[in-house]
């Protein structure tokens, strides 16, 4: 009886995470056609696109010590589409960056990557979230076996990389990259156990 | 790298929209006004329309006053930002540091009466009344590109007369060697001069400068207006400074006091960080910022996000036929 509404409120859980990583989505596809982002709307876009993708992050991490606290192992069903959307939502920051501020100018985009730091940041993270969401198609999972969780594993690198792309990112005022940051780390050491494990991993012999 | 000083016929990217041009489409827009107008009103909370129209000022904006002017020949090859833009995009960070912070906090500002002091190295220092002085003083409309530090870029018709003129008038003496320039002090009507926060963690009253021979050149102007009226005080009501040549900061807003002095004087830039911001802040597509090349700029024109579009930065923001002499013994790049 408990498995099965456990089940159910997975389910909806589920729903509500396509939901809630679509909609405001669909709230920027509006403020685009009404104008709401300002004067300079490309950088207004591409910020909200990459707060999203930080938030997405951070949830994503919140599922597993999550699941294992509260005894609610269907929990864990949330992990692959909360990581397909942080993809999807790294690649629209990512693509909106490439084509509206830069405007594919790829003599200027390869410029821009090697010699702003935080940028290589960003896209290294985002290197590693198109690794993860290409291998979470099921039948690689299989076949990778013992590797995949070790990939997989690069997810804790990648929040880190994302807030650190966002700290070096900012203009002035350091409070808010600082707070993102906090909860990144705070998060980690509550799985911590799982992070050391995952990087003793790489040490032993196959 | 390849370094192209274009002549002054090439600078333009993109094509003129003539005077008459937005004027009619201006008119248009008022003519729907009150059928149309009004629900673009109700709409748009910002009222801001980014394909291509003009903006009615909203309910709560401080009034603004048509001037008198002669207005400038369309200049060949440039497309004007709309006027909505240039009044909802700002810096100005004692009224907070979002670009639509300005247009939210500023409308109470007192603008009137205001005095400008002119003292320093001069034989007849005074104060002018401002707001005679605009209707006193022959007024021209100056079409200028301007090229904001942070990369992005406007075409604005500035409404002014030229500061070498002006100060003409006080009878520099042969010790002025630079003009130090002060914007209102007022934390009463300024919330970023109340609170660090709010403000930026600039030390105010914001304070900039010029060389004596940048402030004398023709260029050069302090503007009164934009778009045929009064400024409203989101872009430095009533009277502010406008150098085309150099990155958006130098234009400092709502000045006070203008000083002529022997020594460079200090600005509020370069005091908060050193390294990103120089005395002399000239446009060069050479010279990186720390965080971002300064090779492009993204312009803000009609359109919306999907017509944004990224440019070349020109030497000296186009104006380096004018004015590159004025550096021509000057490492540019130690003196950014």
């Amino acid at each position: 009886m408990a498995a099965i509404s456990k089940n159910a409120v997975a389910g909806l859980l589920q729903i509500g995470v396509h939901i809630g990583a679509l909609l405001p989505l669909l709230w920027l596809f509006y403020a685009i056609n009404a104008g709401r982002l300002g004067g300079d709307p490309v950088v207004e876009l591409i910020h909200y696109l990459g707060m999203g993708t930080i938030r997405l992050l951070l949830l994503t991490l919140l599922v597993s010590p999550l699941a294992k606290s509260l005894r609610f192992g269907q929990l864990n069903r949330l992990r692959r589409p909360l990581g397909l959307w942080c993809f999807v939502w790294a690649s629209l920051h990512f693509s909106a960056w490439l084509a509206l501020d830069l405007g594919l100018d790829w003599s200027l985009i390869g410029e821009e990557l090697v010699k702003r730091t935080y940028i290589l940041l960003g896209f290294t993270c985002w290197l590693i979230l198109l690794a993860l969401a290409i291998t979470s198609i099921p039948a690689l999972l299989r076949k990778m076996g013992k590797n995949w969780k070790k990939l997989h594993g690069l997810l804790y690198v990648a929040v880190l990389l994302a807030c650190w792309h966002f700290w070096w990112s900012v203009k002035s005022g350091w409070i808010e990259p600082a707070i993102y940051l906090v909860v990144a780390l705070l998060l980690l050491l509550w799985r911590k156990n799982s992070v050391i494990r995952w990087m003793k991993s790489f040490g032993r012999s196959h | 790298m390849l370094i192209k000083t274009p002549a002054r016929s090439t600078l333009g990217e993109t094509q003129t929209t003539p005077e008459a041009a937005y004027v009619s489409r201006r008119s248009v827009i008022r003519g729907l006004g009150a059928g149309l107008g009004g629900l673009l009103l109700s709409g748009g909370a910002s009222g801001l329309d980014l394909f291509g129209g003009d903006k009615k000022e909203a309910a709560g904006d401080a009034p603004r006053k048509s001037l008198n002017f002669s207005p400038q020949q369309p200049a060949p090859d440039l497309i004007l930002t709309p006027e909505a833009k240039v009044t909802n995009h700002n810096n100005f960070y004692e009224f907070g540091t979002g670009k639509t912070d300005p247009a939210q906090n500023s409308q109470g500002l007192k603008t009137e009466p205001w005095t400008l002091t002119v003292e320093g190295e001069v034989e007849k220092p005074g104060t002018v009344d401002v707001w005679k002085l605009m209707h006193d003083i022959g007024l021209e409309e100056r079409i200028y590109r301007m090229r904001c530090v942070e990369a992005w870029s406007m075409v604005i018709p500035w409404v002014g007369f030229e500061l070498g003129k002006f100060l003409a008038r006080f009878q520099p003496t042969s010790r002025a060697k630079f003009v130090a320039f002060q914007t209102l002090y007022d934390p009463e009507q300024m919330p970023g001069q109340r609170n660090r926060y709010i403000g930026g963690g600039v030390d105010y009253p914001y304070v900039e400068g010029l060389r004596m021979d940048e402030a004398m050149h023709p260029l050069t102007i302090l503007s009164v207006g934009l778009y045929g009226k009064t400024l409203p005080p989101q872009n430095g009501a009533p009277i502010r400074l406008v150098v085309p040549w150099k990155y958006g900061f130098k234009g400092i807003k709502s000045i006070v006091k203008i000083k002529l002095v022997e020594k460079m004087p200090p600005t509020s830039w370069n005091k908060l960080a050193p390294n990103e911001y120089g005395f002399y802040a000239n446009v060069n597509p050479n010279v990186d910022h720390p965080r971002w090349s300064q090779a492009s700029e993204r312009f803000i024109g009609p359109g919306g996000v999907f017509a944004v579009k990224r440019q070349p930065t020109l030497p000296f923001n186009g104006y380096g036929e004018e004015v590159a002499s004025l550096y021509k013994n000057m490492d540019l790049r130690k003196f950014y």
